[in-house]
């Protein structure tokens, strides 16, 4: 199959300073075939599809195109050889319209001046290539994630692109979302586009994939067709077997409630009571938009809300206090740990000890051996991987930068965990650690009210499963009697329903 | 400082070692060409006279370096200079009042002057930039009203932190003093920890239990009160305070932060950098002026040597991170 591959990588190698990153990998891409890249975060995806996108440039090793070699200096040769990179943070201007998107940087001009209808028309036709029925003057920030996406398609496709690299595409979306895009990507395969998929979950590969290209640590461990069997492709990725993806650990829950919370009220969200008892892992679960994440943060005292009470053990809690919060034994890991959970110049042990600073600090005075002593000792507990503790967390992968968060609460002590999609683009290898994690809170005596779209997730670690639905919570199931279409079903409930008042 | 990774290598490793101190490196690079340019250069009077002119602008920029790592920008304080030094100096001369205390209270309306700064910013969400500026203005207003545009004589004490002490000129002992607390604060204690981790990501500050609003007010206040030493200092040297003391020294405040290595957009900066930038903006202007230069030309070098210091560290941080 290498005679007729559109872009080869070649034995490429790739260090960043004393580090290994790439080593000696080979991966083909094929005309009309969609090649996965699968590896847990840190293998070298990333770099990988840097270096075909012109970012970084390969240290030895090949890159063929069309079977010649070329050299990808920057990113304009690789437009120029119509490679287009689809990255997780789209590269789109919200306040400019769909058409002024797609024709960015080669705005039609005529006498210098420009000629809107010409780029209507670009635009027109590139959507029209999709199928997508949205009119090109509506700013791109009024649409969802996922059409945002299918425009930046749309637009890599009116750049002529015949390669198309697609960075967790689906890491953001809803089912129904990702169903849209498969359907755009059967599209261009047809069309005889060649596609490079990276996701973490394995049931879309098998979806949407031809082949599997495996790398762990760097190194390029197989090639595989997309139909193979998940449990072999775990064991390919991390390179040992994983017994179980959900290893739950139920604990006995408790007499007394340590969360509890009483007619919680805020914007969307009404007369929310809940309670978690020592213990127990209870799954927040519903919809995009249905009001887990403002939950969470209100219950974290991150935002303010009208009315209600949040108490832990017994004790009221001030509102939108996270000090407060914090001391009462709240910890919340926050929907985003780049923008929301991290400091992300600062190093590996600042980051763990922010929540301590203030507690263990003696007139002001900050107890650095201390903090970094207790930073150690929780990242040698939660297997953070890096070089030392002092290294900026920046550097760090996914995974690992999650348990960081993970562990600024654990140092701190938290006994309420408040976690919000807590392994959202986190490698199964690292999800199983963080859901050992809350295995360990569970056991010893705390409590996790946890956040998540991820279904699977949901039945797999969690006790109780409160659904939500338009800022109320539908119901309530027990985890060993809900399935997917149960908790489906009550977190649509309340959404037809409105959806009917409103056509009235 | 925490933001600069460093990989343990053996032996010296003079790249690194170039990248993470290019305004060091710089700075004695300019201290060569300026005694190869002028032998004056390198004299007793001419050092200890650079040592006083950079003393009002480094005490300054060190406030400054706080508010920057937190990912502020204070425009305020070449008028809270001016008017410490008017309010120090308006208690002893003109309201007959002990000249004990001038000197702390020219401090406290300049940590006041910077709670206002702070509190429009925290609590009136104000962009610091904005609340500063405003300060700025009211600030130099209120002391025209109180001098009546007029210079004032200077108490004792005040005079006092311009002149000498033996042979050391007061002035850079306050400038090693207060460069030691400031570099204190910011890196041992919660303060400047804090600052750090609001400039760093704010959000994940606050999500951290970090008292964010709290943070952005103290650092503003710390700012004051360095200008208002620096302030006190200029118009003890100069004996009188004058209304229009410290006008436009903001700016330079602002460069000599930036230069040494801080970053507007927060987290990171360091009071060492801060130093050596006010002392390469110091030793231009000191050579310049030895070789006869003339001022107008000066700023136009000023103005470079910002652009291509700030230019080598934004290239220096892109081949840092991947």
């Amino acid at each position: 199959m290498s005679n007729d591959a559109l872009l080869v990588l070649d034995r490429v190698c790739k260090s960043f300073g004393p580090v290994q990153v790439i080593d000696e990998v080979t991966v083909e891409v094929h005309a009309g075939k969609v090649s996965v890249l699968l590896g847990e975060n840190g293998a070298g995806k990333s770099t990988l599809i840097k270096m075909i996108a012109g970012v970084h440039s390969a240290d030895s090793g090949r890159i063929l195109m069309d079977g010649k070699e070329v050299q990808i200096p920057d990113t304009k040769a690789s437009e120029a050889l119509g490679i287009a990179t689809i990255h997780q943070e789209l590269n789109l201007v919200p306040s400019m319209t769909i058409a002024e998107n797609i024709t960015l940087g080669r705005v039609p001009r005529r006498f210098g001046i420009i000629n809107r209808r010409e780029m209507r028309r670009i635009a027109r036709e590139a959507l029209d290539q999709l199928g997508l029925n949205l009119d090109v003057n509506t700013p791109v920030g009024d649409l969802g994630l996922a059409q945002q996406q299918l425009v930046e398609i749309a637009k890599a496709l009116s750049l002529d692109a015949r390669v198309l690299i697609l960075d967790e595409p689906t890491a953001a979306l809803t089912n129904a979302e990702i169903a849209g895009l498969f359907e755009v990507v059967n599209q261009l395969k047809t069309k005889g586009v060649g596609m490079v998929f990276i996701s973490h979950h394995l049931d879309e590969i098998a979806a949407i994939g031809d082949f599997v290209n495996v790398l762990r640590d760097g190194k390029f461990i197989a090639t595989v067709p997309a139909d193979t069997p998940e449990n072999e492709l775990v064991r390919l990725m991390v390179g040992r077997d994983i017994d179980a993806q959900f290893p739950r650990q139920t604990a006995t829950p408790g007499e007394q409630h340590l969360l509890s919370v009483e007619n919680l009220s805020v914007g969307a969200l009404q007369n929310i009571s809940l309670s978690v008892r020592p213990g127990e892992v209870v799954a927040l679960a519903g919809l995009m938009g249905a009001g887990r994440t403002e939950l969470i943060r209100a219950i974290a005292g991150a935002d303010k809300y009208t009315s209600g009470t949040v108490k832990v053990a017994g004790k009221k809690l001030p509102r939108n206090d996270v000090a407060a919060a914090t001391r009462a034994g709240l910890g919340h890991v926050p929907e985003d740990r780049k923008t929301q959970g991290l400091v992300l110049d600062a190093s590996v042990a600042e980051n763990i000890g922010y929540a301590t600073m203030a507690s263990t600090a003696k007139a002001g005075l900050v107890d650095r051996k201390g903090q970094r002593e207790r930073a150690e000792k929780v990242a040698a507990r939660l297997r953070i991987r890096m070089g030392n503790i002092d290294q900026p967390i920046r550097s760090l992968s996914g995974g690992n930068q999650q348990k960081a968060v993970f562990g600024r609460w654990f140092s701190a002590g938290a006994k309420v965990l408040l976690l919000d999609e807590p392994t959202r683009g986190v490698d199964v290898g690292a999800k199983v650690e963080i859901y050992e994690l809350i295995n360990e809170i569970t056991s010893s005596g705390g409590c996790v009210l946890m956040a998540s779209s991820e279904l699977p997730e949901v039945l797999g670690m969690s006790d109780r499963v409160l659904v939500m639905s338009q800022g109320r919570i539908a119901g309530e199931l027990a985890t060993n009697e809900a399935t997917q279409d149960s908790i489906m079903a009550l977190a649509v409930s309340n959404v037809h329903r409105e959806d009917e008042m409103g056509k009235k | 400082m925490s933001s600069v990774a460093t990989t343990p290598k053996k032996g010296f490793d003079f790249k690194a070692f170039l990248a993470n101190n290019g305004a060091l490196v710089g700075l004695v690079v300019l201290c060569l060409a300026m005694f190869i340019a002028t032998p004056r250069f390198l004299t007793g009077p001419n050092l200890m006279n650079i040592g006083i002119q950079v003393s009002t602008i480094a005490v300054m920029a060190f406030g400054m370096t706080f508010v920057i790592v937190a990912a502020g920008i204070d425009l305020s304080v070449g008028s809270i200079a001016a008017i410490s030094a008017m309010t120090s100096s308006y208690w002893v001369t003109t309201a007959g009042l002990p000249d004990g205390l001038s000197i702390v209270v020219g401090l406290a309306i300049g940590g006041l002057c910077g709670w206002v700064t702070g509190a429009m910013s925290a609590y009136g969400k104000l962009p610091t930039f904005i609340a500063s500026l405003a300060m700025l203005t009211i600030v130099r207003g209120l002391t025209l009203v109180i001098s009546d545009g007029r210079p004032i004589a200077t108490g004792d004490s005040v005079s006092w932190l311009g002149g000498d002490l033996g042979f050391m000129p007061v002035p850079i002992l306050i400038l090693i003093v207060s460069g030691l607390i400031a570099a204190f604060v910011l890196n041992r204690t919660i303060i400047g920890k804090n600052a750090f981790a609001v400039g760093g990501n704010t959000e994940a500050a606050r999500l951290s239990g970090i008292p964010v609003k709290r943070v952005l007010v103290t650092v503003f206040v710390i700012s004051g009160i360095f200008a208002a030493l620096s302030g006190m200092i200029l118009a003890g040297r100069l004996d009188s305070a004058q209304p229009t003391l410290a006008s436009g020294y903001e700016l330079d405040a602002i460069a000599a932060v930036v230069i040494g290595g801080a970053s507007l957009s927060g987290g990171v900066g360091r009071i060492s950098g801060t130093l050596i930038g006010a002392l390469v903006l110091a030793v231009i202007r000191n050579g310049l002026n030895l070789l006869s230069v003339s001022a107008f030309w000066q700023q136009v070098v000023i103005g470079l040597v910002i652009a291509i210091a700030v230019g080598f560290d934004v290239l220096r941080r892109k081949n840092v991170r991947h």
